[in-house]
Parts: structure tokens; sequence; C-alpha cells
């Protein structure tokens, strides 16, 4: 599904990915840890397209296409989604608006029939179950004065209805207490399905005791220094990023 | 400058013999100062960023006789879906009593056409119409005394209540074209009194003609009186507004101006805060494009202790499109505790459009809190990419942020039907129509 060769990205003239290699099949979960500064977060939002970011070589594709080239809304039309670290307020659209115009733009983009809003209010229903937020969440401005853990609700809200074939989790569980870990956590699982992928993004191990990866992945001066199956993670929370970035010398 | 067709109709309207002697000694006294200072120049601070020339060129001629082909139908759009409310409709700046609607409001509250409220309440329309807005004050409010005919006048007894709102809807045709109309309204609030006033300014067609208003609003202790401005004119038409309010004690005064249209407007929205306890709320939203230009100037005047005041106005532009805003706080030295809080927001989404906007506080009591703050800027990339991640196309999400931008200010507006409307008309300029 997922084709990362060789992948280097830069800000500001400053190279924070340094040739990243990955690929990710349909139905598997990923996990990529590393300590701050390795460069999880920049490969999360390079994925997405973030226009902060320039990629300066490798290549990407999904499913067959060059991920690279395309627009970020392009990407999401195709099924991309990254749940963001830091969720965006915006003061004056409401988060029904919002999602509806995003679900109808995406079913647009793939020749489908846009949904009215009484239609689209029971999509948002059962949804809403999922992740264990109220009706009047959806008349609020979008994340705008929204606790930390309702912005991240929020955002597997919004995966939930657009049902990406490829989530990536952008530290969707720093800040978050156990409960709201949980919702999170289950909200993220009921969606896995054989043809869907994840790569969720995280510091801690916490977060893969709730949603089980296939594979563990350890980022560290914008390279992947170490790859293993979920008893990675495990590992690495006993010995600490030390143990895996101190053997390359390439901690950041 | 040509000014001889504006003082061609001074003169005449300074030769009626038919009307009452205050009456016509308020004209004599425009007329005079007209003559005297003309049209402002962009010399004159005020004037600085809006070039009155436009105006004072224009061969315009004072609206004499009633007229227009306006029906009932062509007016729904601009009634907000509110047929219980009070409306008072001029076709070209002429009371029509045909299409107005609605009787008084409530019990001691009395809404009349300037013509009928001399003859029936001119103790009212004698003793204060010119005493709050004093020709001195501008050229525009002197050209309006000189040469108003038609209007309306609104008196709330002591206590009075107008539970539903008072709308003056100001409509111009084709027929307005060359004319000139100089509407007068007055609006007075006995103690305790309160009611919700609404001054629309729209046009069928895009005919070229002058409005210059002047709105009188008297504010006896505890009253309040809530004042929407809506600027719809044809975009071929020149609008100047005077809005000029005086606060007795524990009185509150609510204006909101939403600005849309006109090739050129200047709004001017003056409040006295005369009394100790009273507030002032003053919003705005004006949204110009192609070669619009669009001012507002408002004066807050605290003359007396412990009051507020409140004023955030906000601004998209578009095209060449040219903003002012210029809010002056004036603080004088025995109104101690004074809380005055102003903000200006201007959204440029064009490289070429242009906002001049100034804070302007002058505070001589040293026991207050004021501040200001103005930003202008453009359509914030993060959130665009936000909205872009979702799969929203860059074409929507900015339309989307654009309405956001707009609609922060709208709701504030108290009176559901006119913030409900007024969001659809924003959401309609931004995304065509779908909501």
């Amino acid at each position: 599904m997922l084709e990362i060769k060789d992948l280097r990205a830069t800000v500001s003239d400053k190279e924070i990915l340094k040739g990243i290699t990955l690929s990710v099949n349909a139905g598997e979960v990923h996990a990529v840890m590393g300590p701050n500064g390795s460069g999880k977060s920049t490969l999360a939002q390079v994925l997405a397209g973030h226009p902060a970011y320039t990629v300066t070589g490798g290549s990407v594709t999904f499913d067959g296409e060059n991920l690279l080239e395309m627009d970020p809304e392009v990407r999401a039309q195709k099924g991309v989604f990254l749940a963001f670290q830091y969720p965006v307020e915006i003061p004056g659209v409401s988060n029904a608006y919002f999602l509806r115009t995003a679900y109808n733009e995406i079913r647009k983009a793939r020749g489908e029939e846009e949904v009215d809003p009484m239609d689209f209010l029971e999509v948002m229903e059962k949804k809403l179950e999922l992740v264990d937020m109220s009706d009047a969440m959806l008349n609020r401005s979008v994340n705008t004065g929204f606790s930390g853990g309702e912005k991240k609700r929020n955002e597997i809200l919004q995966m939930a209805v657009l049902e990406p074939k490829l989530a990536i989790l952008d530290e969707t569980d720093s800040g978050l207490d156990i409960d709201a870990l949980r919702v999170v956590a289950n909200g993220v699982n009921a969606l896995r399905r054989p043809d869907r992928s994840t790569i969720v993004v995280t510091h801690y191990q916490r977060l893969l005791n709730y949603i089980v990866p296939d594979f563990v992945h350890v980022l560290a001066g914008g390279r992947i220094v170490k790859s293993g199956g979920k008893e990675l993670a495990l590992e690495l929370e006993a010995k600490g990023y030390d143990w895996v970035t101190g053997a390359t010398g390439a901690a950041a | 400058m040509s000014t001889s067709a504006y003082l061609e109709d001074v003169n005449a309207a300074t030769q009626r013999k038919d009307e009452p002697r205050w009456l016509r000694e308020l004209r004599a006294r425009g007329a005079a100062h007209f003559a005297r200072v003309g049209f402002p120049t962009t010399r004159d601070e005020d004037w600085k960023y809006t070039s009155a020339a436009p105006i004072a060129e224009l061969d315009v001629r004072a609206i004499q006789e009633p007229g227009g082909e306006v029906i009932a139908a062509q007016l729904e759009p601009y009634t907000f879906g509110q047929s219980d409310w009070t409306t008072l409709v001029f076709v070209n700046g002429r009371y029509d009593s045909e299409l107005s609607t609605g009787g008084a409001p409530a019990a001691g509250v009395r809404v009349l056409p300037l013509g009928e409220a001399r003859e029936e309440m001119p103790e009212v329309v004698e003793g204060l119409l010119g005493s709050i807005c004093t020709v001195e004050q501008s050229a525009f409010v002197a050209l309006n005394a000189a040469l108003h005919s038609d209007g309306a006048v609104i008196h709330l007894a002591r206590d009075a209540y107008a539970a539903q709102p008072i709308h003056l809807l100001f409509v111009s045709d084709a027929l307005s074209a060359k004319g000139a109309s100089h509407p007068r309204i007055l609006i007075v609030a006995e103690p305790n009194a309160k009611a919700t006033v609404i001054e629309s300014y729209v046009a069928l067609g895009e005919a070229t003609y002058l409005t210059n208003s002047v709105t009188e609003i008297s504010l006896g202790d505890g009253a309040t009186i809530a004042h929407y401005k809506i600027q719809r004119e044809s975009p071929r038409a020149y609008h100047v507004a005077t809005v000029d309010a005086r606060q007795g004690r524990d009185s509150h005064f609510v204006s909101f101006s939403f600005a849309t249209g006109a090739a050129l407007s200047r709004t001017n929205i003056w409040t006295v805060l005369g009394g100790e306890g009273c507030g002032a709320t003053l919003n705005g939203l004006y949204m110009a494009d192609g070669e619009q230009h669009v001012d507002h100037q408002t004066r807050i005047e605290h003359q007396k202790e412990s009051c507020y005041s409140r004023e955030v106005y906000r601004g998209v532009l578009d095209g060449t499109a040219h903003g002012v805003f210029n809010g002056k706080v004036y603080v004088h030295p025995e109104a101690q505790k004074t809380d005055g809080k102003q903000e200006n927001h201007t959204l440029l989404l064009s490289p070429r459009a242009v906002i001049d906007t100034k804070p302007q506080l002058e505070i001589f009591a040293d026991d207050v809190k004021c501040t200001h703050g103005a930003t202008v800027g453009r359509i914030d990339a993060t959130s665009l990419f936000y909205m872009k991640s979702r799969g929203v196309g860059a074409g929507r999400a900015r339309q989307l942020l654009t309405y956001a931008f707009a609609a922060d200010v709208l709701e504030q507006i108290e009176l559901e039907p006119l913030r409900t409307g007024l969001e659809e008309l924003t959401l309609a300029r931004f995304t065509g129509g779908d909501r």
C-alpha cells in the first residue's frame, strides 16, 4: 500500500529526514517510535503534504501512485489521513459543517453522490458513539476551546467519518489520561480492517498496549535505526532509547 | 471641485416658505455651514484616507418627489423573513405608505415617517432634531440638515418596550439614478425604554446615486437601544451615514454596522457616554471587492465615571478594495474607572487590497483600563493545511476560512433572525450560496 524509499526532507534548509525506507502493507499496523527530534513527526507531516517541509530525495508511492506529487487534499481524497499532534482551532466553522464538507469533498472526488445534512447526521450518530462524544460537540467551532483530550477525540472522530485507507496518528497519545487514551485506542481499533493500514507515531510504549502493532520501527537522527515486532516496543520501554540510538551514535 | 449642483439644491431648500420656523432655521444653519466649509479634502485629518472628491464631483440632485417602481415582492430578500416587524419603507428616499407594514409595535412606542411626526409630535421633533448631531459636525451633516426631506421618528415613552424590532428600509431603484437623498432619523428613548432598530439601505439595480443619512439617537437614563445598520447599496452608489448617540446614566447603546455595498461608503458612528454607568458596544463587519472603498469612523466619548465601551470591527477585502477604520476613544478627565476595549481585524484576500486602520485613544483620566488592537492578515496557512488534509480543496478551504473570519463578529448580533440572515449573506458571498 505505502512504499517509502530513501526519503529525505528538510525544513528551513535543515535536513530532518535522512533516508527513510519503510513499506506498509494493507491491514498492517506499524508503530514509529523515537526520541524527541528524531524526525518521527516530520515523517507523518511529510506524508500528509505539510507545506513547511521540502522533500529533497527519495520516493513515496501510495497504491502505486506518486504520493509526493499530490496536493494535501488529493492525498486525503485518495485515503491518507493524518491525526494531528496539535489539532488546529478554526473559530467560526462548526464541527458538523466542517466534517460534512470534508466527507462530501472526498465523495465527490471519488465520483460518489454527496449526502445531505439529514443523512449525514445519521452517519455521525454512530461515529460519535465510537469516540464517546456528545452531539453538542458538533455544533461547536472546530477544536475551538476544546480540551486536549477533546481535540484528540475529535481527530479520531474525523478519521472514523472519513474512513481512510491509511491512517497516520501523530503522537495522538500525548497529553491524554488513561481513560481518554482508551477511548482513542478503541476508536482506532474499531476501524481496523484487512484493507486499511495504520502508522502510529509515538514517543511512549503506553499507547501500544491498546493499539497492538505488527511492526515497530525506531527512528533516530532522521533514520530508522531498528525494526522489529511488537516486543521491540517493550524492550525500548525497559531499556530506553539510548539502547538503540547510542549504538548508532545518531541521537538527536 | 464642482459642488454647484449641491449649492443650487441648498439654495432652493432655504427658500421654502411653507415650513415651520425651526425647520427653516435648521436648513439655513446647514446651508451656511456647508457653504463655509465645502466638502472635506484629504488634508482634513478625518478624511485622510477617503477622498470625498468623487462625491463632490457627482452630478446628483436632491430627490424632491416620491417616485419609484418597487413592489412588495421585491423587498422580500431584505426583510429577514420577518413580516411582523414594524417596517417603514422608503423608496428613493421617500416614505411609501403602501409598502410599509405593521403598526405601532407596543404601547408607548410611536414610529412615524418624518412628515407625520412633525405634525403629531412637534415637541419631540422640534426639540431634538438637529440638537444631537449639530451641523458643525461635518459638511455632510450640514448638507443633510439643509436638504433632508424625509425619514423617520421613533419615540419610546418612559418604560416602553418594543418587543418587535423596528425596521427602516431604504430602497433605491433605477429611478434613483443621478438623485441624492438625505434621510433623517430621530430615535428618542425616554428613561428605561428599550427597542431594537434596523436601518437598511438596499438597491434594486445598479444606479448611481447618493445617500447621505443622519441618525440621531437620544438615550434617557436606563434606556437601551440596539441599532443595526445594513448597507447594501448599489455597486455604483455613494453612501455617507452618520449615527450620533447621546447616552444618559446607566443607558446601553449597541450598534452594529454591516457594509457590503456602494462604490464608496463612509459610516460615522459616534456616541457620547454622558452619564455614569453607561455602556456602548460598537461592532461591525465590512466586506468589499473590486474597486470598492469602505470607511468606518467611530468615536466613543467617555464623559462620566464607570462606563464601558466594547468595539470589534472586522473586514474582508479583495480585489483592489480599500478599507478604512478609525476608532477614536476619548476619555475626559472626570471619566475615571473607564473600561474600554477596541479591536479591528482585517483579512486581505488579494495583494492589491488595502486597509488603513487607526486606533486613536485620547485619555485624560488616570484611573482607566483601555486597550486596543489591530491586525491585518492573510488566510492562516496552518488552518488551510488542516482543512486540505481532510480532503477539502484549496478553493473551498479558503472560502470557509474567509467566512469563519467574518462570521466571528456576526456572532455578536443578539437579534437572531438578523444574525442568521447576515450569516447566510456572508456565506453566500464567499461560497456561492451553498450551506
